[in-house]
């Protein structure tokens, strides 16, 4: 297993957020979406606290409006939505250069992965929440444990995304459309992820089901720490199942890879 | 009329091509169907989750507010099956090809919308037919003429609405070249926000989706006249009719801006 070093890691992860800073109608556009989508959900999710009698399952009007626009501001920095970008490599065949190439493949395309949410952190992330604060309140965290782990958390939850959307992708060596599972994958992240509503709305079963997936560890954790609904030991116990999840995925993903590798046959000279 | 007939023949044909194509990746395209059929699901479970918590949401109960969300959703689901597929216009735009709708003899709309019929979609119409069914027997709606009058015309009502809302917003691609990503506020967003009592909504948003967007005749209203409720807002009774006549409206809106990005467009230059 060849990782690569520092100086290169930096370079793909330079470039990852170069390349994404060029597309700013984009940028804009996205932005724009977000915020309409954000108002469209906390007003749903405010008169679900109205008629709970103010606050529901833990979260105030605050609570709540923090967690619309920390879960919109963070569509684009995980991905919730996903991208074929190497599915389409696998199809066309051009994943041969990549493979031919001295670095490793996971972990090249993982330091590109973490520039690119850098990016997308600072165009879309920041002015949804700005709007959000500014319109309908903020709950800006004030237990140092969440605020320490704050930075942390959203970086693994950026890992675990990209782990999970690198196998999700390599599934094209075995399939001829991806469309199809890519689809599935988007409305079981949307759900199980906290994306939609908060999993402390979810009955039982299915908050239970949702915790036994990665999902939650790519949106609800970051936002159970700026929201305070988790503090000191129960926020580390959930940054720590993050760590869990992405050293866990990460490997996953080489197996897969090693294993879709070997069917590959490079086709022409 | 010999000229009709010949056109209408070469969209079928073209359409019939798109069809047997998708045939032709049977396990994909039934993975597909069924991730459409599960989109309702982890959609509708949206809905679930709300009504675990409380009994009412903005005073629709939760019957109420699936018959929203089955109007919603079937209305959707047809407009996405007709046109959904126009938001990949900047795509032909940027590659050229959209040069080569122009070239032939047929309008460069109608080939756009018969570009790609993905027949998947299908799935979420018949989810929203089952919903809606189901809905109304939970809701008691009481069966008179005029309301099945509404329950049938609504969701065709809507789906030309959504439909105009595709090309209307599909045609900022003729604009603005990377700004697709807006277009997914009002058809998206649209349909997002109309599966839900518009009570629960600021007065912007839903003067927004009212009357420059007109997505509120797509469920909302018309659903307040099958449930025999006055307008908590305000809002005229008679408004719940007017479904039709508002798609009309729409689509003329629709073809309009359409037009005019034509006008604009002076091909990728390759």
């Amino acid at each position: 297993m060849s990782l690569i070093a520092v100086r290169p890691a930096a370079a793909f992860a330079e470039a990852g957020f170069r390349r994404w800073a060029t597309y700013r109608q984009a940028a804009v556009a996205g932005v724009f979406v977000n915020t309409v989508f954000g108002v469209i959900k906390l007003s749903i999710l405010l008169a679900v606290a109205r008629s709970a009698g103010g606050s529901v399952a833990g979260y105030d009007p605050a609570a709540l409006s923090t967690y619309a626009w920390v879960s919109q501001a963070l569509i684009a920095v995980v991905m919730i939505f996903t991208d074929t970008e190497l599915a389409d490599r696998v199809r066309t065949g051009d994943i041969a250069v990549d493979l031919a190439r001295p670095v490793d493949l996971q972990l090249s395309w993982l330091a590109a992965d973490l520039g690119r949410a850098a990016w997308s952190l600072i165009s879309r992330g920041i002015v949804p929440i700005a709007f959000g604060a500014a319109f309908f309140g903020f709950h800006v965290p004030s237990d140092p444990t969440s605020i320490a782990l704050l930075v942390p958390s959203v970086v693994l939850a950026v890992v675990v995304s990209f782990a999970l959307r690198f196998m999700l992708n390599l599934t094209a060596f075995w399939l001829t459309e991806v469309r199809g599972i890519v689809l599935l994958y988007v409305f079981c992240s949307g759900l199980l992820a906290g994306h939609l509503i908060p999993t402390q709305l979810f009955p039982g079963w299915l908050h239970t089901l949702a915790y036994a997936t990665p999902f939650p560890a790519i949106v609800q954790t970051p936002i159970d720490l700026t929201t305070g609904l988790a503090t000191g030991t129960q926020a580390a116990a959930l940054v720590a199942a993050q760590v869990a999840w992405a050293i866990g995925l990460l490997a996953m993903g080489r197996v897969v890879l090693a294993r879709a590798t070997r069917r590959l046959v490079v086709q022409g000279g | 009329m010999a000229e009709v007939t010949s056109t209408s023949a070469a969209y079928l044909a073209l359409v019939r091509s798109r069809v047997s194509a998708q045939a032709s990746y049977r396990t994909s395209f039934a993975i597909e169907l069924a991730s459409q059929v599960l989109l309702i699901v982890v959609e509708f479970a949206e809905v679930y989750v709300v009504f675990h918590q409380v009994r009412s949401l903005g005073g629709f109960d939760f019957a109420e507010v699936a018959l929203l969300y089955g109007l919603s959703v079937s209305a959707f689901g047809l407009a996405d099956l007709a046109v959904g597929h126009v938001d990949r216009l900047p795509f032909y735009l940027r590659t050229g090809s959209f040069d080569a709708f122009m070239l032939r003899p047929l309008s460069a709309l109608g080939q756009l919308v018969t570009s790609d019929f993905a027949l998947r979609r299908l799935g979420r119409v018949l989810t929203g037919v089952v919903v809606l069914v189901i809905a109304v027997v939970a809701a008691h709606v009481t069966m008179t003429p005029a309301h099945l009058l509404l329950l049938v015309t609504t969701p065709i009502a809507g789906a030309v609405i959504f439909g105009s809302v595709f090309i209307a917003t599909a045609t900022i691609g003729f604009h603005v070249t990377e700004g697709m990503e807006f277009a997914n506020a009002f058809t998206y967003g649209g349909s997002y926000l109309s599966s839900f009592p518009f009570t629960v909504f600021g007065r912007v948003i839903r003067r927004l989706f009212t009357f420059l967007v007109p997505v509120a005749f797509v469920a909302y209203l018309p659903a307040l006249a099958i449930l025999d409720r006055r307008d908590p807002l305000g809002l005229p009774t008679w408004l719940s009719w007017c479904g039709l006549p508002v798609s009309l409206i729409a689509v003329a809106a629709a073809i309009a801006l359409w037009r005019n990005g034509l006008r604009h467009y002076v091909g990728a230059g390759s």
